[in-house]
């Protein structure tokens, strides 16, 4: 369960070209609840997923993962709580180490960290079994440095790592958009299906509108900071490409004469 | 044979010696990704806390492990000024190395100590039975291959991997729960201790601690390094580290035929800086080279 309240931030605050990122998002996300965020570029929507994955401390409100409260907790203390993937391939993964180091990195997300080998022959097993689910072969390629994968099999690899520990809430950020389309698909389907089987609380960020239509409970527009669509179940099923863009229109639209009436 | 044996112990015990603080410099460079410039101010460091320790009639064992200590000291502050102070690298670096010419001064209290009469590591080795002429040789092969395979054994714990995961992708393993500041400190540490420790150890062996004698510590470490890498690869970790210390021992042959081919001593740092230069630079020289054909 994620719960946001009131979260404000402001980039270079106090300075000439400050810029309000966040302007009062409140969102509250169940239990396994799977969220579509869609949004134009700088509407706030990687600032959002960088306040929940604990990047910075927000200005001002609250996030608060399971009930517990986790704004000022810095990243590495709240990883056990949150899975991210990005929408960079390399970003996820360490390329000079092999496919079976990097998982059992992963396994290990936010526990301690001590002298036992990374690899046993037990954690060897067991990561053979769980990779297998990528269907992608890697399970016969676990001594293979992961820098020779190719793009999709990295993201697909990443995907599987910030789930392998379960954590409460997994971020994913565009994380398909740098991928071809056949190999998306299988991203997506994987997505999908590892969230559902771990009841993953999801918040995925995209700009594919099909997407974020077909995809999951529920859908969120951010605009200028702020969350200006929340939609789920029947009505979230009923929504159209065409619609959802026009929706887009008229918020940026609004924001546009509101613009234009200040300089005028 | 005999002959060639005898002549050739000198630089094959120096590739030893040295090539303790070369395991220390890939543990920054290699694993951690990190140009560490301290090495310059701990490898006298290490020689000048052993050597006046052993002046000062310690046990030259326990001498050699406080010059180690020594460096570990050296290596948290570089990592603290990084990561805290937020410093750049190479300048955090830096800073350590020039106040540890200072220390090296204060600790020994002159320019130079010479051990050629006191009881040291090396002459208490020299003196027992065993391995006659090569036992020096032997004492410094059993050390460095020990570090080596201790180094090998932390490398592929969680702990060491999550230090090696940090010089490869330091974002994903942050964002996995590893506080990349405290692993920093950590790893630098410990490359600093290693360089301190062959420090102390080359103090010993050449019979005097220097304070100049860190200067171009970091460079020749960096060409052992790339000489490893080159001759004996690098694919795992079991690997890189034997070729370490093959690279440090190659380096210092080459060093020893340099200077027997009528070389000036002085010329040796040029030397080696252009070798190092070169190996950094063949990446890219290629490309250049293969865009203008």
């Amino acid at each position: 369960m994620l719960e946001l309240i009131n979260l404000t931030h402001t980039f270079e605050r106090g300075t000439p070209v400050e810029k309000p990122a966040l302007r009062g998002v409140s969102l509250r996300l169940g239990p396994g609840e799977f969220a579509c965020l869609v949004g134009s570029n700088g509407a706030g929507k990687s600032t959002l997923l960088n306040a929940v994955a604990g990047t910075y401390v927000p200005d001002s409100g609250r996030v608060l993962i399971d009930g517990k409260d986790v704004t000022r907790l810095p990243e590495h203390r709240r990883a056990r709580l949150v899975g991210r993937v990005f929408q960079n391939p390399l970003q996820g993964t360490a390329p000079n180490m092999t496919v079976a180091e990097n998982l059992s990195l992963a396994a290990d997300r936010g526990g301690r960290r001590g002298l036992g080998p990374l690899l046993g022959a037990q954690r060897w097993a067991w990561l053979r079994e769980r990779v297998s689910v990528l269907g992608l072969g890697l399970e016969d390629r676990l001594g293979t440095r992961v820098g020779l994968l190719s793009g999709g099999q990295r993201q697909a690899l990443t995907l599987l790592m910030a789930t392998l520990a379960r954590p409460q809430v997994l971020l994913l950020d565009e994380h398909t958009a740098a991928l071809d389309p056949a190999t998306a698909e299988r991203v997506v389907e994987l997505t999908t299906r590892l969230a559902e089987e771990l009841g993953l609380t999801t918040l995925m960020v995209t700009h594919n509108l099909d997407q974020a239509i077909s995809l999951g409970h529920r859908l969120l527009m951010m605009h200028d900071g702020q969350v200006v669509l929340d939609v789920k179940g029947q009505q979230k099923s009923s929504l159209t490409v065409g619609g959802l863009r026009s929706e887009f229109e008229r918020v940026r639209g609004v924001a546009f004469s509101y613009d234009r009436a200040v300089l005028a | 044979m005999a002959v060639l044996a005898a002549l050739l112990s000198g630089p094959l015990e120096q590739g030893l010696a040295y090539g303790i603080m070369v395991l220390g410099v890939y543990l920054s460079f290699r694993i951690l990704n990190f140009a560490d410039l301290t090495v310059d101010g701990s490898f006298p460091l290490g020689g000048a806390v052993a050597a006046t320790l052993v002046v000062a009639g310690v046990n030259p064992a326990l001498a050699t492990a406080a010059g180690f200590g020594a460096g570990l000291l050296a290596g948290a502050a570089t990592a603290f000024l990084a990561t805290k102070a937020r410093i750049a690298p190479l300048l955090a670096g830096i800073l350590t190395m020039t106040a540890l010419y200072s220390i090296n001064l204060r600790v020994m209290g002159r320019a130079n100590i010479q051990l050629l009469r006191q009881t040291t590591l090396v002459s208490l080795v020299q003196d027992q039975a065993l391995g006659g002429d090569y036992a020096v040789l032997l004492f410094l092969a059993v050390a460095a291959i020990a570090l080596a395979a201790v180094l090998w054994w932390f490398l592929r714990t969680s702990l060491g991997s999550a230090l090696r995961a940090v010089g490869d992708n330091e974002d994903m393993i942050r964002s996995l729960g590893v506080d990349t500041d405290l692993a920093k400190v950590l790893g630098l540490a410990l490359s600093n201790g290693l360089v301190a420790l062959s420090g102390a150890l080359v103090a010993q062996y050449q019979g005097f601690a220097d304070v100049g004698m860190g200067i171009g510590t970091i460079v020749a470490g960096l060409a052992s390094v790339i000489v490893g890498e080159v001759v004996v690869g690098e694919a795992t970790v079991g690997r890189a580290l034997a070729g370490v210390l093959a690279g440090s021992v190659i380096y210092r042959l080459a060093v020893f035929a340099a200077l027997r081919a009528g070389f000036a001593p002085t010329d040796l740092k040029l030397m080696t800086a252009l070798l190092v230069i070169l190996a950094l630079a063949t990446p890219r020289l290629k490309r250049v080279l293969r865009l203008a054909s």
